[in-house]
Parts: structure tokens; C-alpha cells; sequence
């Protein structure tokens, strides 16, 4: 199996090791501040540990700041060393790319507003953003009701499985932008070409993931369903659907990230508004600074959409990943 | 010939295996009565399961066949509820919801929102969980999880009580309290029940007739012991009773003695 299906061993996320270890030093001051508030009491165990300084009481406000301190600190401290890094790299005499406080001061007008419509491509960023989104959202929706239900056709039926899977195989492995020309032909306009290189690009991790959830509902489920008489849309909603939604989950999380991946190099292709076309764009009229900029973007929205579809995750397959 | 109220005649088994088929269970005869309380029991492995899942409709028999009031058994249903070993509650459900997806089809046309509920509520008194209802199987004691599982099969009104080795999962000090509780409840509610286990002091405690299968390749009923033992029954009292004794005597005699395994 590829990573896919390797990812799919773990939906749920892991508790950051920063966070367990910030409940940790909360409890140890909790427990600190317990020992100190009855001094009056004289117990002989307390009389056998003297008291340390640092068991004095803490004010509650200031554990609370250094937990956010313990998680926050180190990225902002990796940031700034990266920064400060390419900042003296592109310094030197002859860099080929801008540094960082160049590429601030290049961009100041695209950051601070990213509402403006000169019409046609000069458009702000946040429109820019807002068009690659929405042809990202139609492709995805599609891939999602079509996944899903490809999923549970070929997870739940041996038949299904037997004649669609070798399919599936061999297409999931042909790149994106192979299949905008084959788009292009068909659609004959560059839209709906890239919101089909999007549906072609995330419907595949949802496909596999969903089967694989589906082919591992436990036979304890299923047999709870025939004694109970469930019928098969019944048995969709309560059973399978719930039992198998972190692999769903996991499935739908890898295709948002595979769609915003694709919709960059897609755009690059149609041309019009979107991220993608701007940074091919910028390239042509050699704004370097501009390209950054776009590609801070990219990493950002990216992140946040990955976020999005894992926290919807989780709050939808509250309790189903245990047994 | 007259008719028993659950009837399994010639009941013959086999699985398709690599090897070819292997045969589980060969010409299983046996007739239960209505409110009786059996148990099969046998070494691992003999088909004692296999055979409640025959009687559940899960499995289909190769040969011989089921009948339940006279009807044949070919598909799982609420009139065989079954209590699985491992409670197989949906976990993405509270105590309450996981008897409701049980309930909302044997209640069609009989109850309405408010008896169901009720008829729900009832059954979680019953196994004395209803101060959990709102809480989700990660949040009960393997005991509490069974509980619920009992509670479910109870809610759908069996005909037949399919109980597939209840209280295996559980601690010695939790099963007795469980199987305690099972005897005042069918005490009450009459259920028929066929159980499995290989527990020799549960089967006799708790039934009627205790059921001993032989090993398996192509198992089946060695003996049948009638347990005499007046109800209501009391575990300490039936500690020292010569009946009993000689009743679970009976049983390890046929296990350990008759139908020793190499293990």
C-alpha cells in the first residue's frame, strides 16, 4: 500500500508532546500550592521535606502564560531563525533572491490591500485566493460525493471491489496536470478543466481510505444489524458511516491537501484569476518579491484547510475510533 | 411427534476451508422448551458457538434445520436477541441510543415515543444502568458494558435469549454479580435462554439443563444433564448442596474425563 493507506493507520492526531508536557507542570504547581495553603497543620511528612523555594504558591495567571509560552515560543523561535538566515544569505553581493525585508518592502501595497479590483487579472490577493478556493471547493465537493460513495460501493461489494479496484489503481498513479490537456479537450474552456484536475486529484485518497474503513467495520457491527434487522439505508447512516468515518476522515484530509497542491500548478496552465496564475504571472514580469509573498500565502491557506477538514473530522468521529 | 418451542433436528455444519471443507458440527439434535434455561457447554473450539449462531440465524446450517414455534430459521432477527462476549456496543452511541437502534424496529406500530422510552428506561433499571444512559461504552466497566448488551437483547423481547459467552470478558468477582442478576432477571421476565459457555459452575448455577458437546471435528450433543435445583437459586447456600455438587461433578466428569483434549 502507498501513503495513503499507511496515513489511514492513524486519523486520529496525536496530543502535541508540548501540550501533555504543560498539563504536566500545571499539576506539579497545583500539587505545589496544595503542600504550602495548610502550613498550620503539622503533619510529620511534612516536617520531613523541607519546603524548596520553588514550591512556592504561583498565581494561576502565571501558569497559564507560561503554557502558552511553552507552546508558542519555539515555532516563533524557528521562524526567526529561518528568517534571519535567508535574510543574510540573500544580502551578499550578487544574490539571485530578494531577502525578506526586501520582499516586505516590494510587497507592501499587495499586503496591505488585498481587497482591490483594478479589473481583468489585477485583482488583490484575497480575490486571487478566493478564486483558486472556490474552483477548489467545486472540485473537491465532487470528489467527496463521489469518493465516498465509490468507497462504500467498493469496500462493502467483493464484486465491486474485484472489478473497479485494478482500475482505480492504475489511475490514481497518473500526475495531475497530465489530465488538464485531456480536460482541456473535453471541457474546451479552462474553468471546468481545472476544477476537473481538482475532483481527479483528491477523489482517489477518499476512494481508498473509505473502502478501507468500510472493509474494516468490526463483524461484531454487522451482526448487531441483522439481529436488529437494520435495512440498508439504515445501516448507511447508523453503522457504516460512523464506524468508518476515520478512515473517511483521514481520506478527506489527504484530498484537500492533494486539491490545493494541484489547483496551484492548474492555474498556472488556464491562466485568468487564482493564486496559480499570479505567481506564473509575477515570474513573467520577474516580481520575485511578489512569487514569496504568494507562496507564504499558499503554505497558509493550505494549512488552514487541512486544519478545517481534521477538526470537522474529529467532531463527526467523536467516540467511533474506539472500541 | 409433539412440537417443541425451539426445535434444532440434524443440524450438520461444515466450512469451506483451504483443506477443503471441515466439517464443525454433524447431526445436533436438541429441543427447548419454553422458559427453560440451557447451556451449552464443551471445550473451545467444539462449535458450541457456532451452533448459537445457527440458532441465531447468522450462520445457515449445511444439513437439518431450526425451528422456533414451528417456523423455520433462516435469517437473524429480534425475536432471537443475541448478547455477544465481546457487549458489541456501538460506540459511537450512549447506553440509552444503543438499546434505542434495537428497540425502534420491534416497537413499530406498538409503541409510541413516549412508551418506547419508557420500555428503554425499564430495561436499563432492570440491569440497574440507568444512571448511565447518557454515557458512551468508553465510559462504562467491561461489567457496565455487558450490562447494557443484556439490557439491549432484553428490550427486543425475544422469544429466544441467544447469550454467546456473556461474562467471559469478565473478572471472577463481576461475573458472579452479573450471573446473580441474570437469574433474578429471567426469574422475573421468563425468558427462554440458550447460552454458551465453558464456565462448568455458571452452566450449572444457571440452568435447566446443562448441554455437553463432544469435540469437534464434527461435534456434537455427548450428554444432557437436568440440573434439579429448586429456584430462586442462592450461590452460597447451593456451595455446599449435594445436588449441585454432584450436578457440576457430572459435568467435569464429561469435559475432563469423557472428551479430554490435548490442549
Amino acid at each position: 500500500m502507498t501513503t495513503t493507506a499507511t496515513l489511514a493507520t492513524s486519523p486520529v492526531p496525536k496530543e502535541p508532546a508540548a501540550a501533555r508536557k504543560a498539563d504536566a507542570v500545571t499539576n506539579l504547581g497545583a500539587v505545589a500550592a496544595a503542600a504550602t495553603s495548610t502550613p498550620a497543620v503539622k503533619a510529620p511528612a511534612a516536617a520531613a521535606v523541607p519546603p524548596t523555594p520553588t514550591a512556592k504558591r504561583r498565581p494561576a495567571w502565571l501558569d497559564t502564560l507560561s503554557d502558552y509560552a511553552a507552546k508558542i515560543l519555539p515555532p516563533v523561535v524557528t521562524v526567526a531563525l529561518l528568517l534571519g538566515i535567508w535574510e543574510l544569505a540573500s544580502s551578499q553581493a550578487g544574490a539571485a533572491l530578494p531577502p525578506p525585508s526586501k520582499v516586505i518592502a516590494d510587497t507592501k501595497d499587495l499586503i496591505l490591500d488585498p481587497f482591490f479590483d483594478n479589473g481583468g487579472n489585477d485583482v488583490g490577493m484575497a480575490w486571487q485566493l478566493m478564486a483558486s478556493l472556490k474552483r477548489v471547493l467545486y472540485g473537491y465537493s465532487i470528489a467527496v460525493v463521489v469518493g465516498i460513495s465509490l468507497g462504500v460501493l467498493v469496500g462493502q461489494f467483493a464484486i465491486a471491489m474485484r472489478g473497479l479496484d485494478p482500475v482505480f489503481q492504475v489511475l490514481r498513479t497518473v500526475p495531475p496536470l497530465a489530465w488538464l490537456p485531456i480536460a482541456l479537450a473535453g471541457f474546451r474552456d479552462g474553468n471546468p478543466s481545472a476544477i476537473f484536475v481538482i475532483f481527479i486529484t483528491a477523489v482517489w485518497p477518499i476512494i481508498i481510505n473509505t473502502s478501507i474503513g468500510i472493509r474494516n467495520i468490526p463483524n461484531d457491527y454487522r451482526n448487531v444489524a441483522r439481529v436488529v434487522q437494520l435495512n440498508g439505508i439504515e445501516y448507511f447512516w447508523k453503522i457504516m458511516m460512523p464506524a468508518a468515518a476515520p478512515y473517511i476522515f483521514s481520506g478527506l484530509r489527504i484530498g484537500v491537501g492533494l486539491s490545493w497542491l494541484a489547483i496551484v500548478a492548474a492555474e498556472m496552465l488556464i491562466g485568468g484569476v487564482g493564486v496559480g496564475f499570479f505567481i506564473w504571472d509575477a515570474w513573467n514580469s520577474s516580481r520575485i518579491s511578489d512569487i514569496v509573498l504568494a507562496l507564504v500565502y499558499v503554505g497558509l491557506v493550505g494549512f488552514a484547510l487541512d486544519r478545517i477538514v481534521s477538526w470537522i473530522g474529529r467532531w463527526v468521529a467523536r467516540g467511533s475510533s474506539v472500541n | 411427534m409433539s412440537q417443541s418451542f425451539l426445535e434444532l433436528s440434524l443440524v450438520s455444519m461444515a466450512f469451506k476451508t483451504r483443506q477443503g471443507p471441515f466439517q464443525a458440527l454433524s447431526g445436533v439434535n436438541l429441543r427447548v422448551e419454553k422458559g427453560e434455561f440451557v447451556s451449552l457447554i464443551g471445550h473451545s473450539g467444539c462449535g458450541k458457538s457456532t451452533l448459537l449462531n445457527i440458532i441465531a440465524g447468522l450462520y445457515h446450517c449445511t444439513s437439518g434445520g431450526v425451528l422456533l414455534e414451528g417456523r423455520e430459521v433462516n435469517q437473524p432477527g429480534p425475536d432471537r436477541a443475541v448478547v455477544f462476549q465481546n457487549h458489541s456496543l456501538l460506540p459511537w452511541l450512549t447506553a440509552y441510543e444503543n438499546i434505542e437502534l434495537a428497540v425502534k424496529k420491534t416497537s413499530e406500530g406498538k409503541r409510541n415515543k413516549a412508551q418506547m422510552r419508557e420500555w428503554i428506561l425499564h430495561n436499563l433499571k432492570l440491569v440497574q444502568m440507568d444512571h448511565a444512559m447518557n454515557k458512551r461504552p468508553e465510559e462504562l466497566s467491561g461489567g457496565m458494558k455487558q450490562r447494557v448488551g443484556i439490557a439491549r437483547a432484553l428490550a427486543m423481547e425475544p422469544k429466544v435469549l441467544l447469550m454467546d459467552e456473556p461474562f467471559g470478558a469478565l473478572d471472577a468477582l463481576t461475573r458472579a454479580r452479573l450471573q446473580d442478576e441474570l437469574l433474578r432477571i429471567v426469574a422475573n421476565t421468563g425468558s427462554t435462554v440458550v447460552m454458551v459457555t465453558h464456565d462448568v459452575d455458571e452452566a450449572v448455577l444457571l440452568s435447566d439443563r446443562v448441554v455437553m458437546m463432544t469435540n469437534g471435528p464434527a461435534a456434537t450433543i455427548g450428554e444432557i444433564l437436568d440440573v434439579n435445583l429448586a429456584r430462586p437459586r442462592e450461590r452460597l447456600a447451593l456451595a455446599t448442596d449435594a445436588r449441585y455438587l454432584s450436578a457440576r461433578k457430572a459435568v467435569l466428569e464429561f469435559l475432563y474425563q469423557k472428551q479430554l483434549k490435548a490442549a
